[in-house]
């Protein structure tokens, strides 16, 4: 059920759901397939990453940017509405490796959704995590006071509007501090970098992907991604790899 | 409580109700969502002798009422489903039906003839149809010669029930069939998806990496009728009918054209427990029409 309905940005809704039941535990990284009602154009369902779970108030958060007919008509969803989920889907990313370690976590766009639930996680199971997370302006950072409330959080704007210009692999973060591993969600292209940025400084890197995908439970096979074990489906052997078992050429 | 038993050749389903290869993974899949056991037939993903990649990404596009896919067989052979999967699979207590692929005679006979020797599966599906491989595939399955071949070299080495999946991709379905009933077929499945294709406007590309696919969801479902309707009166063999069906209407309407069963594809992809749903939902449509059985219903098209 939609508990709260909220615009973040004129690109994208922010649902909140609940049930009456406790909801089922997911992982940071984990997603959801959601069912959109009432949009003759939109047959299946649409996979979103889940952006944040609070136990206490039994509530799961999706941070949806509305980019074709699906993602609109569920920004049209309103309080009280009944949504139909499967979830959780796929593998998370990793869980605490070592006490105290330091995690970058990297978003960018609509990739940021993940990387909130993630600090949390990380953050209340003993690591140190580090937000960097990108956006064109300063009017296209999200939920920038969570981020905050969780762990610091270093911006590169492409404008220059917020935080420093540019790319997030142009930030003097990356010069200043070495981490113990890095997990990064968003476009490709900055995900690429980002891994040639673990490459070079020898940091273990995870990627999430977002691969078109149809069932979400390894049947189709059609959201396959080229790994050094072959095609393989997204939605049950990811959405989160270790970019080393990827074909990207970083 | 009507009688849902139906018979497709030598074999005896609970139900008359499977789901389509390649939407159903090998069964297990589903299991969090669905007693596979409550499932009349279950056919797994599309084998072949060897081990198959598959097309590259995107393999997928949403399309009106349906989607386009051009996966291509990916499967990991014969030998990995017969010594991984299928003790996985084996004591699943409903009919677990494999769907054979090949690029020749003697390849498709050299798969069947390995799954015949496996107690567990009482019946292969024999795909003639694919859209979506370079070799083989679709091309036996669109002349009648072809497929002809291709079910006499299995029919020799494969004993069990045989089911051979039809495509639409042809002028004359009815012709295909017929001749592989000659051929030895014991029942035809139809329709394989439609090949079809997609743009993106924007980077003027297809969507797809092989640029065709093959459509299915509801948006086929009307061509799927008219062959079934079609074939029904080209052959004597069951028929087992598919194409959209997303609920117990659909399924309906095809046991009217005559199918004896009927398959469950794309609609797995949108509601993970569709089948057990329509299989409930076609029990219901014949208590409340005065159906004592499904077999009342099939064929018995006013036409």
């Amino acid at each position: 059920m939609v508990k709260a309905v909220e615009f973040p940005h004129d690109l994208y809704v922010l649902l909140k759901l609940t049930d009456s039941e406790p909801l089922p535990e997911s992982l940071p990284g984990q997603f959801v397939e959601v069912k959109v009602e009432n949009s003759p154009n939109t047959f299946l369902r649409r996979p979103i990453s889940i952006n944040y779970v609070d136990r206490e108030r039994n509530e799961l958060w999706l941070l949806i940017k509305k980019i074709g007919e699906g993602t609109h008509q569920l920004a049209q969803l309103k309080v009280g509405d009944k949504l139909n989920l499967v979830f959780p889907l796929g593998n998370g990313f990793s869980s605490v490796q070592k006490a105290g370690e330091k995690v970058l976590l990297v978003g960018g766009g609509v990739g940021v959704a993940p990387m909130l639930d993630y600090g949390k996680y990380l953050k209340e199971n003993g690591a140190q995590p580090v937000f960097l997370l990108g956006a064109r302006t300063k009017a296209d950072l999200l939920e920038q006071d969570l981020f905050k409330s969780v762990a610091p959080v270093y911006v590169t704007t492409e404008d220059g509007s917020e935080g420093e210009k540019g790319f997030v692999t142009q930030h003097s973060l990356l010069q200043a501090e070495k981490f113990d591993r890095i997990s990064v969600c968003g476009p490709k292209p900055m995900m690429v970098s980002v891994a040639r940025y673990a490459k070079a400084t020898s940091t273990p890197c995870e990627v999430s992907l977002e691969n078109m995908m149809a069932c979400g439970i390894g049947a189709c096979l059609c959201c396959v991604e080229k790994t050094v074990k072959g095609n393989v489906c997204v939605c049950t052997e990811g959405p989160v790899f270790d970019v080393n078992d990827l074909t990207w050429e970083v | 409580m009507a009688d849902l038993t139906t018979r497709i050749a030598g074999l005896t389903m609970k139900n008359p109700v499977m789901t389509a290869s390649g939407t159903f993974g090998y069964g297990v899949e589903f299991a969090d969502f669905v007693n596979l056991e409550e499932i009349g037939g279950i056919i797994v993903k599309g084998t072949t002798l060897n081990p198959r990649e598959g097309n590259d990404y995107p393999r997928m596009a949403e399309t009106a009422s349906g989607m386009l896919n051009c996966v291509g067989l990916q499967n990991k052979g014969v030998e990995y489903f017969c010594n991984h999967i299928y003790p996985e699979i084996k004591d699943i207590k409903t009919n677990m039906i494999v769907n054979v692929s090949g690029s020749s005679p003697e390849d498709y006979a050299a798969c069947a003839a390995r799954i015949d020797a496996l107690d567990n599966i009482p019946a292969i599906e024999l795909n003639i149809s694919c859209p979506n491989v370079k070799q083989g595939g679709m091309a036996f399955g669109v002349t009648a010669d072809g497929a002809a071949q291709v079910v006499k070299a299995v029919r020799e080495a494969y004993h069990k029930t045989l089911i051979v999946k039809l495509s639409p991709n042809v002028t004359s379905i009815a012709d295909i069939a017929r001749s592989v009933e000659d051929a030895g077929a014991d029942a035809v499945s139809l329709i394989n998806t439609l090949m079809g294709m997609a743009i993106d406007i924007e980077r003027r590309k297809p969507l797809l990496s092989i640029a065709t696919g093959g459509l299915s969801g509801p948006a086929v479902k009307p061509v799927a009728i008219r062959c079934v309707w079609q074939v029904v009166k080209a052959v004597s063999i069951p028929i087992v009918g598919l194409g959209g069906i997303m609920n117990a209407h659909d399924a309906i309407e095809f046991f009217l054209a005559g199918a004896s069963a009927i398959e469950i594809g794309t609609a797995n992809f949108v509601d993970p427990a569709v089948t057990v749903k329509v299989a409930n939902g076609i029990s219901e449509w014949l208590d409340q029409h005065g159906c004592a059985s499904v077999n009342d219903i099939i064929g018995q098209l006013d036409a």
